[in-house]
């Protein structure tokens, strides 16, 4: 979290704890930073303040997105389409409804090519079958960083008359804001942000309804309450990564090409995702022979933070459905995101520290397996 | 024509390509390498491992037991071998 969010939000917690749907002075300051919080957002989401909605995290931002996409279509079908490498809050849900309903044909996962990039043409097929009620499109991949072509994409979903749902939760504050969507979901952390607040945007013009009971919270988005405090301080921490969005995503994508270049200077690994086409603050890249948690370890002992999609790291020993779908190997993989300036102002230094001592860590942890000289 | 056949069951990754590399490594070209594995990661791996060290998957096999994946790989002439050198030295990368 950026330190102007931490410092806000600990202030609102003081001036904005009330709950705003009350009448009394504090519920209604309460109000007005929630209202300011909605209209900085809105304003630089380039949408209108009632279309925006707080919810607990993105996540959950993007699945309420898609339920109520799928509900608002319910009298033309119920089969959904995404593509195999979204999120998999998406994934999950799309499959959780065609196991309900016994019909695997209820939820179509769209090829990607080896970049990750959808194949646009079978995007077409998929959406053009008779009882499709949405698509689910992310801007950009989190993992490997690979940009959709959500202009297109949305071109397509418009000519067949299907809502396209965007996940924009990697991108949001890094890149520009996605102009192409039908409903738009993101997370406060991407643009430095705390935990725990998404935002869903259902624009006027959508069929959008919320499957249960009707709720007063959140234009009726959701059930859950907003904290005001957390929401104020997603504000501001909007309001600070996107003035500097240019300048960091500058200083990022040229980061990211040294590391990428780095990582393709390594004995037998397999570098993944768009070069050119993608997020500026992302990268990963696979090592033969490599345990994944091993790697990691390795590094975290030597002061690095990484990720990972290898299945020994994952808590159902399944490896990255993203890795997966592009061909990708999964084992000995290492997952780089990299912070803002403002959180990590010593970045430079870190990844030039990073550079020296991977090739180290890589021989370490291939040594430990006995396959230093496969 | 050589066969080899690895058993990988129980191994979990990246034991079971591992496995395959140290049986690849002094095959002549032309060896059939049978992989046995009950590693679902490796439905991923070994396609990855063929494409990285230019091998060739001939087939993959699914038996009725979910913990016996089968794998034909096919070794091809490696350049480091054919100068007589060490082998390891090959790099793969898809940056593009």
């Amino acid at each position: 979290m950026l330190p102007t969010a931490r410092a806000t939000l600990m202030a609102a917690l003081d001036a904005g704890w009330a709950d705003p749907r009350r009448l009394y002075t504090e519920a209604r300051r309460a109000r007005a930073l929630l209202d300011q919080a909605r209209e900085l957002l809105a304003d630089g989401l380039g949408v209108r303040p009632p279309e925006v909605s707080f919810l607990p995290g993105g996540p959950a931002a993007l699945r309420a997105g898609l339920e109520g996409l799928r509900y608002a279509g319910r009298r033309r079908g119920a089969r959904m389409v995404a593509t195999a490498v979204e999120h998999s809050a998406v994934l999950t849900t799309g499959r959780y409804h065609a196991a309900q309903a016994d019909n695997p044909l209820l939820f179509a996962e769209v090829d990607v090519d080896g970049l990750g990039r959808v194949d646009l043409l079978a995007l077409e097929r998929a959406i053009s079958v008779p009882g499709t009620v949405l698509a689910a499109v992310q801007s950009a991949n989190g993992e490997i960083g690979t940009r959709q072509p959500l202009e297109q994409a949305h071109g397509l979903c418009r000519t067949h008359g299907i809502p396209l749902l965007v996940d924009a939760i990697a991108s949001l504050g890094r890149d520009p804001t996605p102009v192409s969507f039908d409903v738009l979901a993101g997370d406060a952390r991407s643009w430095g942000g705390p935990p725990g607040l998404g935002v869903l945007v259902v624009p006027e013009r959508t069929r959008w309804r919320r499957p249960g009971p009707t709720s007063d919270v959140e234009q009726g988005r959701t059930d859950v309450e907003p904290v005001v405090a957390v929401a104020l301080a997603a504000a501001e921490a909007w309001r600070q990564t996107w003035a500097n969005q240019e300048n960091e995503a500058a200083r990022s994508s040229a980061i990211i090409a040294r590391l990428r270049a780095a990582a393709a200077d390594l004995r037998d690994v397999d570098v993944v995702g768009d070069a050119d086409d993608r997020l500026p603050h992302v990268l990963t890249f696979s090592l033969l022979y490599v345990d994944g948690e091993a790697l990691v370890i390795e590094l975290d002992r030597r002061g690095f933070a990484v990720g990972s999609g290898s299945a020994c790291t994952s808590s159902t020993l399944e490896p990255s459905h993203v890795l997966a779908a592009i061909g990708g190997l999964t084992h000995g993989n290492v997952r780089i995101t990299l912070p803002l300036n403002a959180i990590a102002p010593t970045l430079e230094d870190d990844v030039d520290r990073f550079i020296t001592e991977l090739p180290d860590a890589v021989a370490v942890v291939r040594a430990q397996l006995g396959a230093s000289d496969l | 024509m050589n066969e080899i056949e690895v058993d990988a069951r129980g191994l979990r990754c990246p034991l079971p390509v591992i496995r395959l590399a140290a049986a690849a490594q002094d095959a002549p070209a032309g060896t059939r390498i049978v992989v046995v594995t009950s590693d679902p990661a490796a439905r991923h791996d070994i396609p990855a491992w063929c494409r990285m060290r230019d091998h060739e998957l001939i087939k993959i096999t699914q038996e009725a037991d979910p913990a016996d994946l089968r794998f034909v790989v096919v070794i091809r002439p490696q350049p480091s071998n054919a100068a007589g050198g060490g082998s390891g030295s090959a790099r793969s990368s898809r940056a593009m």
